[in-house]
This record gives structure tokens, sequence and C-alpha cells, in this order.
């Protein structure tokens, strides 16, 4: 029998890769309920904004709370990237087939990747923590990263704020609005190209912030992009595509499959976070909190 | 301008004319253009088969690619681990991989849209974890190496008496087998499209809801041509294996997917002829501007950023709106 | 030939249509009338199958077809054609209708004749019938409105229907468009012995063919009999007061 404290370190790593992933997929679940599309450059998005996190901690220097602007600056750049992409490029597909919006995304994401590999090259990067954060502490004998306890922390705390904001707030309601019928929106006299483009880069921004507060916790590298959208992919799907708590369930559950999988069935780890996804697909399609399909 | 019977124009037999000069690349070009062509002639078919799934029923498959590695592990297997010949390897890579078509498909053809195309590519991923993964079966990561050519004794015995068939390496006699099976597939695929199954394929394609109403039972349709689009990749695949010479856990993996999509957008999905076109496009490109700069990628990206703006319909829209308007015919059909 | 029994609908709570009953008789020209929201969609695709009834049932040509697939239903001779124009508009017209009879001959899983010479004297002769013989080859999604729904009328014929049932067949037309396409679906009607439902909002149009007339409100039948008898009914004139035809 697998020791308790180990179950338990497991277990929050696991949570804590939930929440990162978390912060990215609700990027990309924001974009896909209100437009209505599967963006795929959702996870360069994110590796942009480790890259640009990375920058800017090279050109900053590493003074007490330099980290904190290099991740904010790298998000608010992504999030300036996604809005131009969206006013000038992807505006004009949107009447047209999905299939098409979507290819335009993966286009998206093969020249950004290989931006990003001109500009800052193949070799692996790395930011250091941020000297308030460095450090661990020990809980029921596991040894827990305070940066770590710091996502741990975020997480939730992005989707309250989240929550808030949709639920409580004039432009949440009209983001939900968008979500359920924009030609009606539209017709009320609601900027929805303004809404569009502000969703877009919203969940840039948060796409980017993700991707620069993972810089001390993962190495930066081509191809971590790919990667991460195919979690997120999976994420959203469990969850349920365009549902916002399910994005968090979604993740939450992810996290835990993967570590425990890693764990007892290392050989099927990569399997079985896919066939949990198929499985939701094929029992029950809008996942566990979307709404149901027809 | 979609037309079931396909763009290539009916009064000179471009296709037949291709098929020929084909035959004369080995003794044209140097052994890198046959290469070339034995890549495109196989991607040719992949990409064929994707249409039918996307051009002519419109159903956007994300994953492929499964068929297309299950096809060359059944090939790969049989002939390299089983000594099976390849006159049997080969359509059992087809069977095999329709059988898997057959199972998965009747899952994501209950679905649609973007729902579908993420259980393609649930289902696609998982065959690749298995490949990586099966190191007793499938070699895992390594993958399969060494998959040995069928045997060609019978055309070199051939070649003493006809001497316009000797004198070719191994290599060269594999193409000319590849040319030969991909032109019987792309028979079978054109009948099969010019026909009233495929005619039912383009109403669900046009409006599934009134398909229904003219008494087409949509989903047994879906899952007919998502078997047989699976069975034509598959063979791809188990050509594929033998020409890569080897087999690897890669070929069912997404990209693979997502490039065959490409190719069939490049060359235009409307037109039976037009993946094919894509094929030969794509890779030839993808030659020239590898040798010169690693950024293929974002060379790619680029021009499928332009096709999706300007040239919607791939090249071969873009050709058959010029030979329209250079025969002042009225585009339409 | 078609009876309907206490058919029920619910979506999320909301009560669509709540048990609606009313017969059509064989050969009759019948109309379902109502303000918009009445439910006339949704009690057409109960009937049609498009979606399965919480309750009650469709008996058609006596035979109990309640929530069977569209696919199947039109085989057995119900034909329909639906609100917002349905055709496969990047095809031609006439492989729009050709389509229909290929299918509807059971010539749907042939997989290696060419299909273009199928069915040819016989679309050529519908196309005519629904005059559109002259736009045979043009791409059907390039149609006018009025020359679509003629389309989709000859889509529906193509698969030979005892009854056809029409949902808002004159919806977005002219009069002139109205008075033809009306003149058009009575002629066809008369030559090939059909059964007629049909709904609509042009009450001129309901008044001057239907020999019974349903008429629904808030899911419900309010009013159900001839012409006449619907004309003087008061539940009819307070729902209608204010309709403005």
């Amino acid at each position: 029998m697998p020791d308790p404290s180990f179950v338990f370190a497991q277990s929050l790593s696991g949570l804590t890769a939930a929440m990162f992933l978390f912060l990215i997929a609700s990027g990309l679940s924001l974009i896909f309920g209100v437009l209505r599309v599967l963006n795929f450059a959702h996870g360069t998005f994110y590796m942009l904004g480790a890259y640009s996190a990375f920058q800017l901690v090279q050109w900053i220097g590493t003074g007490p709370g330099t980290f904190w602007v290099a991740a904010l600056g790298a998000a608010l750049a992504v999030a300036a990237l996604g809005g131009l992409v969206e006013r000038f490029l992807f505006r004009y597909l949107y009447g047209k087939d999905e299939l098409y919006q979507l290819l335009f995304t993966y286009a998206l994401v093969l020249i950004l990747s290989d931006v990003a590999k001109i500009l800052w090259g193949t070799q692996q990067k790395s930011v250091s923590r941020p000297p308030g954060l460095s450090g661990a502490f020990s809980l029921f004998g596991a040894t827990i990263p305070y940066y770590n306890l710091f996502i741990l922390l975020l997480g939730p705390s992005i989707a309250l704020a989240f929550w808030f904001v949709l639920q409580r707030t004039r432009v949440g309601r009209f983001i939900r609005a968008a979500a359920l019928d924009r030609e009606t929106l539209g017709a009320l006299g609601v900027n929805v190209s303004g809404l569009y483009t502000g969703v877009f880069v919203l969940a840039s921004f948060l796409g980017g912030l993700g991707g620069a507060l993972v810089t001390p916790v993962r190495t930066i590298v081509p191809g971590m992009d790919t990667e991460i959208i195919v979690e997120a992919f999976i994420v959203v799907v469990i969850g349920g595509l365009g549902s916002f708590w399910g994005t968090f369930l979604g993740s939450l559950i992810y996290g835990q499959v993967l570590s425990f999988g890693i764990l007892f069935f290392p050989r099927f780890s990569i399997f079985s976070v896919f066939a949990l996804m198929a499985a939701v697909l094929i029992i029950r399609p809008w996942g566990l909190l979307g709404r149901p399909l027809k | 301008m979609v037309s079931a019977v396909g763009g290539a124009g009916r009064r000179v037999p471009w296709a037949l004319l291709v098929l020929v000069a084909a035959f004369f690349v080995p003794a044209a070009g140097s052994r890198f253009y046959t290469f070339l062509a034995n890549d495109v002639v196989i991607w040719a078919l992949f990409a064929t088969s994707l249409n039918l799934l996307v051009g002519y029923t419109g159903l956007v498959s994300f994953g492929h690619a499964a068929y297309f590695g299950i096809g060359a592990y059944t090939t790969g297997i049989l002939m390299k681990k089983a000594g099976v010949t390849f006159l049997l390897a080969f359509p059992a890579a087809g069977v095999v991989a329709a059988l898997f078509a057959l199972v998965f498909g009747f899952f994501c053809v209950r679905l649609t849209k973007i729902y579908f195309a993420m259980l393609t590519l649930a289902f696609a991923q998982i065959v690749w974890a298995i490949c990586f993964k099966w190191n007793e079966v499938t070699g895992g990561e390594q993958g399969m190496p060494e998959i040995p050519y069928p045997d060609f004794g019978w055309l070199e015995r051939i070649g003493t008496v006809l001497p316009v068939v000797a004198g070719y390496r191994t290599s060269e006699h594999f193409y000319f087998l590849t040319l030969v099976l991909v032109a019987v597939c792309f028979w079978i695929l054109r009948r099969i499209v010019a026909s009233p199954f495929g005619r039912m394929l383009t109403t669900i394609r046009e409006n599934p809801e009134r398909a229904e109403f003219i008494g087409v039972n949509v989903r047994r349709y879906e899952l007919a041509v998502f078997v047989l689009a699976g069975a034509f990749a598959g063979l791809a695949g188990g050509l594929f294996g033998i020409f890569n010479r080897g087999v690897f856990a890669d070929f069912a993996y997404w990209t693979k997917s997502s490039e065959v999509l490409i190719m069939t957008l490049l060359g235009g999905m409307g037109a039976f002829y037009g993946p094919a076109l894509g094929a030969l496009v794509l890779l030839w490109l993808n030659q020239q501007i590898v040798s010169v700069t690693e950024y293929w990628p974002l060379i790619l990206g680029s021009i499928l950023v332009i096709l999706l703006f300007v040239f919607p319909g791939g090249l071969a829209g873009a050709l058959g709106a010029l030979r329209d308007r250079l025969v002042r015919r009225p585009s339409g059909a | 030939m078609l009876d309907v029994r206490e058919v029920r609908k619910s979506f999320d709570g909301f009560q669509a249509v709540g048990g609606v009953s009313f017969t059509v008789p064989r050969g009759s020209i019948s109309a379902i009338i109502g303000p918009n929201g009445a439910g006339k969609t949704t009690l057409f695709n109960l009937i049609t199958g498009h979606l399965v009834p919480d309750g009650g049932q469709v008996v058609f040509k006596e035979r109990d077809v309640t929530g069977i697939a569209p696919h199947d239903l039109c085989r057995l001779g119900m034909g329909r054609s639906f609100q917002r124009t349905n055709i496969f508009p990047r095809l031609t017209v006439y492989e729009n209708v050709q389509a229909a009879f290929v299918c509807h001959r059971g010539r749907g899983w042939n997989l290696f004749t060419p299909v273009e010479r199928l069915y040819r004297p016989e679309t050529e002769a519908l196309l005519q019938a629904v005059g559109l013989l002259e736009k045979a080859d043009e791409t059907s999604g390039f149609l006018s409105h009025g020359n679509q729904k003629q389309l989709e009328l000859g889509i529906t014929l193509a698969l030979e229907p005892e009854i056809l049932l029409l949902d808002e067949p004159t919806a977005g037309m002219s009069a002139t468009e109205t008075r033809e396409s009306i003149r058009l679906i009575e002629r066809i009607a008369a030559d090939r012995g059909l059964t007629l439902l049909f709904t609509e909002h042009d009450m001129e149009v309901v008044f001057s063919i239907a020999h019974r007339i349903t008429v629904l409100h808030q899911g419900r039948v309010i009013a159900d009999g001839t012409p006449a008898e619907v004309r003087g009914d008061p539940e009819v004139r307070r729902v209608y007061l204010g309709e403005g035809r």
C-alpha cells in the first residue's frame, strides 16, 4: 500500500498541474463559449507568454518584484497580440465555415511557434522563482514549494473572480448573452464585434499569464504549445465545452488522473487521458457540466 | 462549384496522362525524384481518402492518421514479424483499418461537428498511445525499422523477356507497384464518388436534415463512408510503411492528421483530384523550402492563411475559376 | 389518413405542444393556423419524426408512426417541406431532384454505377411540372427564394408522397408569388391525388383553399372545423384580434 504522505504529495502535484491547466483552459473555454471556435493557437499564446516573461526578466533584471512585473507584462503583451489577431484577421472569417476558422488558428500555431523559434532559438530557457516565494514547507510529510502553494491559491481565486464577473457585472451578462444568442444581442444594439475582440483579448491574457507563471516550474521549450493545447482540449471536453465551472472541474479531474495514472500505470498514463476524453464524448458528449446537445 | 464527378475536365484525360508520365520518372529523373514521386503518390491516396469524409460528406476528421498508422503497422507487422507476403499484407492493411474505422466510426457518427472532430482526435491519440507504448507488438517508441520490400523476383524475370522493365532498383520496382496500386484505388474511389452512393454523401454534406427527409439514413451513410475512408487510408499507410523503410508511432499522431487535412484543403476539397494536387504541391514545396531554411512551419502557416482568405477552394478551385474565366462559362456546378 | 392523438412535447419545462389531436381525411386540404409561437412547426416536427413526442400517438395510414425516424417515414408516403428553404445549395436544380429519386427508388447504396444518367426522364418530367426545367443546370443555392420553394416542392414530390406536409409554403413571398405558388400546389395535389396539410400565416390563402382548419394557440387546439366554423368561432376571434390580418 502506498505511503499516505506520498499519496498526498501526488495528489497535490496533480492539483497544482490542474490549476495551471485551468488558467489556460479557461481562456480556451471562453473563446469557445462565445466565439464558438476551438482556438488551437491558445497553447501558442501560452508559450509566448512564457517566452515573453523570460525576455522581460532578462531586460528588467532580478530585483524584488521583477518577476511579477515580467509576468504581468508578458500577459499584457500576449493579450495585445490576441487583440490584433482578432481585429485584423480572425474577424473576417466569422461568417465562413467553421473548418476555415479552425485551420486559421492552426496556421497561427505554425507561424507563431516558428516566430518564437526565430526570436529565442530552440535551447531550453528558464526563469527562477520570485525571491518572495522560493523555498518550501512541509505538510503531512510532503514537501510543498511555496510557489506551488501560490498557484494552488491563485487558481480558485481566478475562478471566483471570473464567476463574479460573468454573473454579477454588466459585461459578464453581455458575454453570457453572446454565448447564447449573438444575433439578438447585436439587434439590441450591443457592440458585438467589440465584445468579441474583448473576449479574445481576455482569453489571450489568461493564456499568456498562465505561460508566464509556469516559467519557474517548467522549462520553456519549443513544443510546449502543442503539448498544452491537447491537454486543454481534453479538459474542456471533460468539463463541457463552453461551461466555465466545467473547465475547473475538468482540470481537477485531469490533474488527478494524470498524476495517479503515471504512478500506477506508467505505461498507460498517456493513454488514460485520451481514453477519458473518448469516454466522455461517447457517454456524455456535452461533458460533466455542459448543456445537453439538441 | 462542387460536383460529385470532379473538376478534372472530361475531354482531356489529365489523370491518365499524369499516370503514364509518372511511370517515366525513374528513367528521366534521379533517385531523389523517384523518392519524392513515391511520397506524393501515397499521400495523394491518403488525402483523397480523407476528402471522402471532408469534401464529399462534410465530416471533418482530426484523427484520420489513426487509420494510416494502423494500416502501416498491419502491413509492417505481417511482413516483418510473420513473414507474410505483400500480396496478403497489403489488403490486410485496408481490412484491419476498416475494422477499426467501423468500431471508432460507430461512436463518432453519433456526434456532430466539433464533437465529432474531438472524438476522432481522441481515438487517434489512443491509437498513437498504444503504438507508442506497446513495445512487444509495435516496437514502442523505437517503432519498426527495416520493413522488407515485397519480393520482386517475378518482375526481374519478366525483365529478361521485356527489356523495358529491366534495369531498375528495388526501390524503383516498389515505386511502379505503388503507382499501379494507387491508380487502382483512385479508379475505385472515382467510381464510388460518381455513384448514387456518392451523390447521397453530397446531400448529407449540403443539408443533413433534408437528406433525412428524402430517405437517407444519415448515420448509416456516415458510418459507411467513415469505414471506406479508413480502409483507403489504411492501404496508403501499408504502402508508406514499406516506402519509409520503417513504421513509427507518429504515423498516427494528430499532427499527421493535420498535415493531410491541410493538403486536402490546399488542393481543394471540392474536386476529386484536388487533394492529390495538394499532396504534390505541398510535398514538393516542403522539399524546396526545407533545403533552404528550417522554418517550414512558418511558410506553411502563411500559405494556409493566404489560402483561407483568398482561395478557399484551394488550388483546384482557383484553377477551375481560371479555366471558367478563359472559356467564358459562368461559374456554377 | 393522418391521425394525431394527444401529442405532447416539452422543452426544458416549457410545453410547446400540449395534447393536440386532429384528423386529416384522405384527399382533403387541411390547414393548421395560429399565432407565432403557437407550436405549428414543433407539431410538424413531431409528426414527421424530427422530434420524438413526450406523449401521444401519430397514426399514418392506420399505422402507428410515432417517433419513427424521418428517413423511414418518407418511404411510407409522407412528404414534407420546411419553413426555411431546405435544399442542397451547391448541387444543381437537376441534382437536387434526382437525388430524391435515387434514394426513393432504392438505388442509394449503389457504389459503382455512374449516377448522372439515372432517372433522367423522371427528373425532367418533375422539373417541368414545377416549372423549373429551364433552370435545371443552375446551382440551386443561387436561385430566387420563390424558385427555391418550387425546387423544394419538386424534391418532395420525387418521393411519391401520398400526403404533403407544407410548413409555411408561402413565407417570404410577394402577393403574386403567393398566388402562383398556391395555384401550383393545388394543381399538383389535384393531379396526383395528394392529401395536403399545411401551416400558414397568410389567412387569405388558408381560407381560400382549405377544407378543414385547425387553430393552435400556445400549443393547444382551440378550434377545429370548416373555414366557416372557424371564422365564426369566438375564441379564434379573440386570439387573432390585433393580429392584423
